[in-house]
């Protein structure tokens, strides 16, 4: 293969399999934002916090990562489901839609603040024996976490479609999701929805964590960079579909690392950036969202 | 109205009361940070479009500076304040594409455009280092003035900001584009419904904002010297200047001002107190979280909202209208669910 | 000679549900034209779409004789084409004074210009001795009750001096003194020359004021006509109590 062509599919692959985690990010951040309307800034600072605790349960117990993610998924969905209570819902009906968005960012910063008092300001990384093992298949590097990474989001996806769709608490969702107020009319209990709700898309961050911890080197502010390529995920899908969050997060993901192995690393960073904003020139309800003008 | 001036009058005064250098050095903080905060509030306070990047500007201001003088002399060492209005100019003609594409839906995908913004501004900043220096940071000539009263150029620079500011505030608020601005900020669908110059008006106050906010970035490196990326284009330039305003009662002339005149000094006192810096990172959310929560609309409309209360029940005429500072309500674009929810 | 508004082959579907399919109608100028239909014909869709708030999935709407397809609200009404809600959405703290003047569609280089100056002022004032609102001028929008939301909504609409006004439910949930109050100002402001589209469900209002009536059904016109022929209508009897 000519080194371009190679370089090319070497960044498709890389991408591809990245992907699979952003998938699994973008999707609790695009649920919560169908659930309750809110974006939820702190998304990022989820994902490093649930890095930060399979890293300590590694670093301290030499529990492997990917064996404790149930506990990490089931500590993340409460810390979730309590910062849906404590700082969201006591907001008043006349705040809420604005101050919701500040709040999260407050929230993201006071884990922010939390993590860096904790386990100071240097970067960490899970480092497993595995972790810098890789294949090569076809002349094409296949890392061995990359691969373990992106199976795990398939699974945590498909676990969470599952829930969506068989569960009497995934169709809540997703009719809360469409049309609040029929929701209520028709006895699903929106407060109780939105904190669990928030819990859910909290609990994929804590998978999601685990493995971004295996993959990539992170410290307290490091949620910065995640939240804002979350959120350019986010918006391409269409705000509150987890369908086009998935799409969208291979996309992005496939893009940045094309451009990262064909033209340079440093530029991987603005390919998000570009795609936001040509999606909001272009197409901004996203991929899926739909257009609104406000009530009608 | 007259307190408003002896404030002012005070502040004119202050560096020729002979207070030391570190009294002065605060007051140049507290009063960027509130002019700032007073620029900020035309976008997040009165249009009620919060932008959580507005660090990107003042990092562009900063660099903006930086770089002119690295191919200019500073021979009287007001130069650099000569050139602000450049500065303000340019982060104004940036801003304004940035702002019609990012204001085009509503007020949440806003924010996400400015945090992203924000982030990327500072990649680049490291990256193109052969124009900003990259990590190594970017020098700016020293400022000739004499030791004595070494911050009285930028102590007055940063006033004249403050100023400027809340003079451009007050012009809105008592114009037609305060008019659109309260409309917008009310139910944006409706003003646009009844013929509001909606996206021109959000896209004006944005420019104003960041032309703002680029100046005071632009006597920042100035007088800092050395302007590196992090700080330049540090979150926390963008949180101090919204907590300040939100603390303060967004959409009023005073309030971001007096959010700022309690919180640098407070974050002052108590990196002195604590040290570490991450503390204080956990005490701005802390404070900012309980003021959304119990304070929503921030100190002078809560104080407006009582004393007015207090005087009805005096007067006994009733209950008392509302606040004449309106809280930012349902926001730009927000859905407000409608029962009839499609076909009717 | 054309219509004021024409609407040809309008459609919108939400998901898989058709709201309005290849609906046409027209507004002649200087009528007081009803538009009925029972619940989920599309009335509100069409409204939606007509008044620029929801972007249309084909069709061709014209008003003026200008093709207006796509066009968003703020132009639609400095256009001529303005609309009420059915909540009467009024801008709750400013002053009933002011929610006039915002609506007076002032220009660009106006912006400068004081909040209320002093013709807006006396155009305001006209307009609240029309509407007996002299008396709540300077308070806030907030508390003034619903009924007299609902006029400060359409007295706003018509500082642009619209050539027209769409009207949405403007009967409902208010009382029948006010309903009366209701029909004599769109009367009023008829006999000036300003044209109507009534969306409504209060049959007796409708039969009492327009002419003429159209009926929609699943998103399609099934009958436009006089308001005396439209209960004998066979299809529109089928349309209101179902098959």
């Amino acid at each position: 293969m000519t080194g371009s062509v190679h370089a090319l599919i070497q960044g498709v692959v890389l991408g591809i399999l990245t992907g699979g985690v952003y998938a699994l990010m973008a999707s609790g951040q695009t649920l919560i934002f169908g659930i309750m309307k809110v974006v939820n800034l702190a998304q990022g600072a989820l994902v490093v916090l649930a890095a930060y605790l399979s890293y300590t349960l590694f670093t301290s117990f030499g529990l492997d990562p990917l064996l404790t993610i149930p506990l990490t998924t089931v500590i993340m969905f409460g810390l979730g489901v309590v910062i849906q209570l404590v700082f969201l819902r006591p907001l008043k009906r006349e705040d809420s839609a604005q101050l919701s968005l500040l709040v999260t960012f407050a929230v993201a910063l006071l884990l922010e603040g939390f993590m860096s008092v904790v386990w100071k300001t240097t970067y960490r990384s899970t480092n497993t024996d595995y972790a810098n093992s890789s294949w090569t298949l076809l002349g094409i590097q296949f890392t061995v976490v990359r691969v373990i990474a992106f199976v795990l989001s398939l699974i945590a996806l498909g676990l969470l479609f599952l829930l969506l769709n068989r569960t009497k608490f995934g169709r809540a969702v997703r009719a809360t999701v469409q049309n609040p107020m029929s929701a209520e009319l028709l006895g699903v209990e929106s407060k109780r929805v939105a904190a669990l709700g928030f819990g859910l898309g909290a609990a994929t961050a804590a998978a999601a964590g685990s493995v971004y911890g295996l993959l990539y080197p992170f410290n307290s502010g490091s949620h910065y960079d995640l939240i804002s390529e979350l959120l350019s995920i986010v918006v391409l899908g269409g705000l509150g579909s987890v369908g086009g969050a998935v799409i969208a997060a291979l996309i992005v993901s496939t893009s940045s690392a094309v451009v990262a192995t064909v033209f340079s690393p440093t530029w991987s960073s603005f390919t998000f950036f570009v795609i936001l904003i040509l999606v909001l020139v272009l197409r901004p309800q996203g991929l899926y969202g739909t257009v609104e003008r406000g009530a009608l | 109205m007259v307190r408003g001036g002896v404030f002012v009058a005070a502040l004119v005064a202050l560096p020729l009361l002979g207070f030391e250098h570190w009294v002065l050095n605060l007051m140049i903080f507290t009063l960027m940070y509130a002019a700032m905060s007073s620029a900020w509030n035309l976008v997040g306070g009165f249009a009620g479009y919060p932008s959580l990047g507005h660090a990107a500007f003042f990092g562009l201001g900063a660099y903006f500076v930086g770089i002119w003088f690295q191919h200019h002399d500073v021979v009287t060492g007001y130069e650099p304040f000569v050139i602000l209005p450049l500065a303000g100019l340019i982060a104004a003609v940036v801003g304004f594409p940035i702002a019609w594409v990012a204001m085009r839906t509503r007020a949440d995908v806003f924010a996400i455009v400015t945090i992203t913004l924000l982030f990327v501004a500072q990649t680049l900043a490291f990256n193109l280092d052969s124009l900003t220096g990259g990590a190594q940071g970017l020098a700016m000539p020293t400022p000739p003035f004499e030791l004595a009263r070494f911050e009285w150029p930028f102590y007055y620079a940063m006033l004249w900001l403050l100023l400027t500011s809340m003079a451009l505030t007050y012009l809105s608020m008592r114009s037609k584009v305060g008019l659109s601005l309260d409309a917008i900020r009310a139910d944006e669908d409706k003003a646009l419904g009844v013929g509001v110059h909606v996206q021109g008006v959000k896209v004006l106050a944005f420019s104003v904002s960041v032309a703002l906010v680029a100046m005071a970035g632009g006597v920042w490196a100035y007088y800092e010297t050395f302007t590196y990326p992090q700080f330049a284009f540090d979150p926390i330039i963008t949180i101090g200047m919204v907590l300040m305003c939100f603390l303060g009662g967004r959409g009023t002339l005073w309030g971001p001002v007096i959010g700022a005149f309690i919180l640098v000094p407070g974050q002052q006192y108590l990196a002195y107190r604590l040290g570490g810096s991450q503390f204080y990172l956990i005490a701005y959310a802390g404070v900012f979280l309980l003021i959304m929560l119990l304070m929503p609309r921030g100190i002078l409309p809560t104080i407006a909202d009582r004393l007015r209360r207090r005087r009805a029940i005096a007067s006994s005429s009733g209950p008392p209208p509302s606040s004449d500072v309106p809280p930012p309500s349902s926001g730009a674009g927000t859905n407000v669910p409608v029962p009839s929810g499609g076909a009717a | 000679m054309t219509a004021l508004l024409e609407v040809k082959g309008a459609r919108k579907a939400f998901g898989g549900v058709h709201a309005v399919d290849d609906c046409s109608l027209n507004v002649e100028e200087g009528s007081i034209t009803a538009l009925i239909g029972p619940n989920g014909s599309g009335k509100t869709t069409l409204f939606n779409l007509i008044t620029g708030y929801l972007k249309a999935d084909g069709g061709e709407f014209r008003f003026r004789g200008r093709d207006v397809t796509g066009s968003d609200p703020g132009a639609l009404y400095r256009q001529g084409l303005t609309r009420t809600f059915q909540q009467a959405r009024v801008f709750p703290h400013m002053s009933v004074t002011e929610n006039l003047v915002v609506a007076g569609a002032y220009r660009w280089r106006d912006l400068l210009v004081p909040r209320v100056l002093g013709r807006d002022r006396s155009r305001a004032d006209a307009l609240l001795e029309e509407f007996r609102m002299t008396h709540v001028a300077e308070l806030p929008a907030s508390e003034l009750s619903y009924g007299q939301r609902k006029l400060l909504e359409f007295a706003a609409v018509l500082m642009s001096e619209p050539r027209l006004v769409l009207l949405d439910e403007p009967t409902a949930g208010v009382n029948p003194v006010m309903i009366d109050t209701m029909e004599r100002h769109i009367r009023e402001r008829h006999a000036a020359g300003v044209t109507f589209l009534v969306v409504e469900h209060d049959m007796q209002f409708v039969m009492r004021l327009c002419d003429p009536v159209v009926v929609l059904d699943n998103g399609k016109e099934i009958f436009s006509g006089p308001p005396t022929e439209v209960q004998q209508n066979p299809l529109v009897l089928d349309a209101y109590l179902g098959t």
